[in-house]
């Protein structure tokens, strides 16, 4: 097609100035702040940060799951197929979850409902999208099963959430997830609670199946280890903004920003056998009591007397690399021209 | 090879959120919640009545006299003026007005509602008193001590000592005696025995007399549950009429027969709460299992015991009316609002003051403590707390 | 599966047997004797107390009492010390007065308090929330026997409808659907009565569960499988928060002998309330004693239900 070029330019899904807020026991915590990210398709994007820097929060209002007394999306748009996913109604958004874009927790023994069985669960993900006759869906679900590399699939269809291993149950979530061909899966720190060989089959899994179904992954998670074995480009989160983004290559030989540096310096690895472990002095700021101008200004060693006052903006590397923070952006020589206002 | 120190100098404190003492954070949660702070309220209320209600009526020359009784004015409305003619001064109302009006027997409403408050507020504290003191302890030495058994012998020693009792008791003075001299020869044996303790093996018969009977934990929920076989208003029923009526009998065997809630709850906290890491940092440290179950141990574990002896005594309260009410309870002519009723349900179309009045207060006393128990669970649940 | 059935019955029998004692001990022990072997009491002659005595081993030890009652309760031969009846027959007519009292408060009861709780979970803090909570306050705090002469003021003054008794007196022979009507109208009123103060208490308690089991996680995974909020709340949280409810369906059992004292007495119904109240006045040993077995047994016998009833439900339990 003529037109191929233009329309896979286009991003699968384009969050732009995202900010949620919570209000709770009188305190205002600004949990997302303003952050802007995108997903193409048939790629995989890594939201990266620590706990409470406000992943789960932004993935989880992409599908308007956030509860809303506390929570509120104050801002920004989500723009999946053309349309805003925050000017939807409930309807339409059922319509589109578990559907175009569907989710796998990291819990999953809480996430599986137990009082009924994993072929009831992943059945109803099924017969809720998609018109398929009760015979048909049997087999459609052992078929997923097979997809996700349960064995005896026919036997575990009519078991329980609590007779099987943690694995297999993440491997569960995965199969409901992908029951109507989604075209975005969004996996909030799926391998978190598994064991560490667990880990690698669950993420060679996502791969396979990513590759298979040509869909696009957005995976969160803490374990830059992890990240940097599946993502093709990585967003680095901090105090609900982001901080830095690039490709796996960018980020991981060539960060540009303190923070995702202080992340990399205290990863262990061989070449710091022996030695002491670096780790970033301080604690993550409370969203309600963040610092004034950058937050991360009290545990940055290249702080100056600007970052206190002014809220830093987004600073160009060439090759979509981009890092919030002019010093660091100055003191390598680059134009000062070349700092974008895009926050 | 030297390592390079790390230089952290550069580090400055984030902001911080303010810091709240613990009072300030109950007072802000409570705060939010209206209707909790109302039950404090009318509780406090409540609380005020019936002491100076207490002090009000008691004395031979009372203020407000509830038992004086004026025939010739009988069953007047509230609010009504006394008929000045036909009373001797001391009969004339303190207020020169029946607030609450009058019963069948002229007697001042208003004087016997005061009495009444007393008598519903000690009932009400003093019978949960004892049930949370017999649940606290049940409860915690189930508990705590849960695992532990039995042996036979202590189990046939119990038994050896109340049935000599109950014998010495019951004029059987010779089996009564014999029973109770082999408890005292045990009590010897045990105490100043040598035992052989070079010996490997245990002459069997001594190892049936110390092998376990059954658990701690079990004995005292197979209790609970005998107490629970026993409909609780019926045992309250049957023991009250069986005894003499005095307002002691009733708190006491309300505290009896409602301990076995606070115990279940306070077994399921020491079960959950023992496993901690903090119990074995105070057993690694030496302490007595006392001071751990005292000192550390009961304030976590109190927070549904008070939830549920707040609610208890709005309970208290309903049973000590609802006995009254039935003709048990404290004896004439001293009012509670249960008897009050009691005599007004037969003048119920008549004078209807009599009913409503007491049964109002007794609603809004209760409900005041409902919604305050809830209040405080509210504020006690951290799952609760975070919600909106 | 087995083992568990005969562990627990062997428990419950223990625990019966320990029952039994226990509460002959509480009446022969209390204070004050029968008035039928009341020595002060003129209308029984001396040689009528002590045939009485002979007759009832009343002056035997009270082992042998304790015996010789089981005995005969056993056997069906216990017999009310006041009128001389049989007691089991007894219990059994009053059992049946009891009975749609029991059976009409108890479904009132249970339809009305699960809506109310779901809908108030469900939308928690609304109106409808705030104001069931208040009301369920306020019916769990109103002593029912004002309750009860409040709502017979209003029934009788604005609906003219008959609240006292079982049947209006002087019905005598009208027609079948008269009397059925009448039966209606007279059972209304009492079981109401009981049936307010229950939803109260069951409809916080199912608005509790609902709460706790909407704030799980599997709930947020079946809103995000794009499932109509039908399907969440009704399928998915219903499910699990129905669960110890269907556990209470066994411990209705003991309210059967039950029945409310109170209610009894203001509606003059002649139930079982009533009956053990007046044995117990009386000092009616054969009748209480039976009556306490009885709802000792049921007691018993509703929690083995419930346990079993909670094997079977929940697939996380497995014996």
């Amino acid at each position: 097609m003529i037109d191929g070029q233009t329309t896979n330019d286009r991003p699968l899904l384009c969050v732009e100035n995202l900010k949620v807020y919570f209000q709770s026991n009188g305190e205002h915590a600004h949990a997302v702040d303003g952050i802007s990210f995108e997903v193409r398709k048939k790629e995989t994007v890594c939201i990266v940060g620590e706990s409470g820097c406000g992943k789960t929060v932004s993935a989880l209002s992409i599908l308007g799951l956030i509860p809303t007394p506390p929570g509120e999306i104050v801002d920004g748009q989500i723009i999946f197929s053309g349309q805003n996913l925050i000017k939807l109604d409930e309807k339409a958004m059922q319509k589109i979850r578990g559907n175009h874009i569907s989710m796998v927790f990291q819990e999953p023994l809480t996430s599986l409902n137990p009082v009924f069985t994993i072929g009831d669960q992943i059945g109803e993900a099924v017969y809720t999208h998609k018109q398929i006759e009760p015979e048909a869906l049997f087999q459609y679900c052992v078929q997923l099963l097979n997809d996700v590399g349960i064995p005896s699939p026919k036997q575990r269809l009519n078991d329980y959430p609590h007779q099987l291993s943690g694995g297999q149950r993440q491997r569960v979530m995965i199969a409901m997830a992908l029951a109507c061909d989604p075209d975005l899966i969004i996996a909030d720190e799926p391998t978190t609670a598994l064991d560490v060989t667990v880990q690698a089959q669950i993420l060679a899994l996502l791969k396979s199946i990513q590759k298979k179904r040509s869909m696009s992954v957005l995976y969160i998670s803490h374990d830059l280890g992890v990240v940097s074995a599946i993502a093709n480009r990585i967003y680095v989160m901090y105090a609900g903004i982001i901080v830095e983004q690039g490709n796996t290559a960018q980020i991981f030989r060539a960060a540009r920003h303190p923070y995702t540096q202080g992340l990399l310096a205290s990863l262990p690895s061989l070449s710091k056998r022996g030695k002491r472990l670096y780790s970033i002095p301080g604690n993550v700021p409370n969203p309600a009591y963040k610092p004034d101008g950058c937050p991360f200004h009290p545990r940055c060693r290249h702080r100056i007397l600007s970052c206190q006052k002014e809220y830093p903006g987004m600073c160009d590397y060439g090759e979509g690399h981009l890092a919030r923070c002019p010093v660091l952006f100055k003191s390598k020589g680059y134009k000062a021209s070349r700092i974008q206002g895009v926050k | 090879m030297v390592e390079k120190k790390l230089n952290n100098d550069f580090y400055i404190e984030s902001p911080l959120p303010p810091k709240r003492t613990r009072m300030q954070e109950v007072r802000r949660l409570f705060g939010q919640n209206r209707l909790a702070i109302l039950g404090l309220f009318i509780f406090i209320l409540f609380f005020f009545c019936a002491v100076t209600g207490l002090f009000l009526t008691s004395g031979s020359r009372p203020v407000f006299d509830p038992a004086m009784v004026r025939l010739q004015e009988k069953l007047r409305p509230p609010l009504a003026k006394p008929n000045l003619d036909s009373l001797q001064p001391q009969e004339v109302p303190a207020l020169g007005v029946y607030l609450m009006g009058t019963d069948d027997l002229g007697r001042d409403v208003f004087a016997r509602m005061l009495q009444g408050a007393w008598v519903s507020l000690t009932v009400g504290f003093v019978a949960v008193g004892i049930s949370v003191l017999i649940g606290i302890f049940m409860g915690g030495i189930a508990g705590y001590f849960g695992q532990h058994h039995i042996r036979t012998d202590q189990v046939l020693f119990t038994f050896a000592l109340i049935l000599g009792t109950g014998l010495v008791i019951a004029n059987f003075t010779f089996i009564g005696t014999v029973f109770l001299l082999l408890c005292l020869a045990y009590i010897f044996y045990s105490l100043f025995a040598r035992h052989g303790s070079t010996e490997k093996e245990t002459p069997a018969l001594k190892a049936m007399f110390h092998s376990n009977a059954v658990s701690i934990d079990t004995l005292i929920m197979r209790i609970v549950d005998i107490m629970l076989c026993f409909p609780s208003f019926f045992l309250i029923l049957t023991v009250v009429a069986l005894l003499p009526a005095s307002i002691y009998n009733i708190m006491i065997v309300i505290g009896l027969t409602s301990w076995m809630g606070t115990t279940r709850f306070v077994r399921a906290e020491f079960l959950s709460l023992r496993e901690q890491d903090f119990v074995a940092a105070a057993k690694a440290l030496g302490l007595s299992n006392f001071r751990i179950i005292f000192r550390h141990i009961m304030p976590n574990a109190i927070a549904p015991v008070l939830v549920s002896a707040t609610i208890g005594i709005a309970s208290a309260i309903l049973t000590e009316a609802g006995l009254s009410f039935l003709g048990f309870g404290v004896p004439p002519p001293h009012a509670t609002w249960g008897n009050i009723l009691s005599n007004g349900k037969n003048f119920i179309f008549d004078a209807p003051w009599l009913t409503f009045i007491p049964g109002i207060a007794i609603l809004i006393v209760v409900l005041s403590f409902n919604l305050f128990g809830e209040g405080l669970r509210d504020v006690m649940n951290p799952k609760l707390r975070e919600r909106h | 599966m087995l083992s568990f059935i005969g562990r627990s019955v062997v428990q419950k029998t223990i625990t019966l047997f320990f029952v039994s004692i226990v509460s002959f001990l509480i009446i022969h022990l209390a204070p004050g004797s029968p008035s039928q072997v009341d020595p002060l009491n003129p209308k029984f002659t001396p040689e009528m107390v002590e045939r009485f005595q002979k007759e009832f081993h009343l002056d035997k030890p009270l082992y042998v009492q304790y015996i010789y009652f089981y005995r005969d309760l056993f056997t069906g031969k216990t017999v009310s010390w006041k009128d001389n009846q049989s007691v089991l027959k007894k219990i059994w007519e009053r059992f049946l007065n009891s009975l749609p009292l029991f059976v009409v408060g108890t479904l009132i009861t249970w339809t009305l308090s699960f809506p109310v709780g779901i809908r108030s979970a469900i939308f928690r803090g609304g109106i409808y929330d705030r104001s069931a909570t208040f009301i369920s306050y306020v019916l769990i705090s109103i002593p029912g026997f004002f309750f009860a002469y409040v709502l017979i003021i209003l029934v009788v003054t604005y609906f003219h409808v008959p609240v006292i008794g079982m049947i209006t007196f002087g019905i005598g022979d009208a027609p079948a659907t008269y009397l059925f009507m009448d039966r209606i109208w007279h059972l209304l009123l009492p079981s109401m009565l009981g049936a307010t103060g229950g939803i109260a208490v069951l409809s916080r308690y199912v608005r509790s569960q609902m709460l706790e089991v909407e704030g799980q996680d599997y709930i947020r995974t079946a809103k995000a499988k794009g499932l109509p909020p039908e399907q969440v709340h009704y399928k998915h949280a219903l499910r699990n928060a129905l669960l110890p409810f269907v556990t209470m369906f066994g411990l209705i059992l003991p309210g059967l002998i039950g029945g409310s004292v109170i209610i009894e007495s203001i509606f003059s119904w002649p139930g079982m309330g009533r009956m053990a109240y007046e044995a117990i006045l009386a000092r009616d040993y054969p009748v209480i004693l039976t009556v306490n077995f009885v709802s000792a047994v049921l007691v018993l016998a509703g929690t083995f239900i419930s346990d079993l009833l909670y094997l079977v439900v929940d697939p996380r339990i497995r014996l």
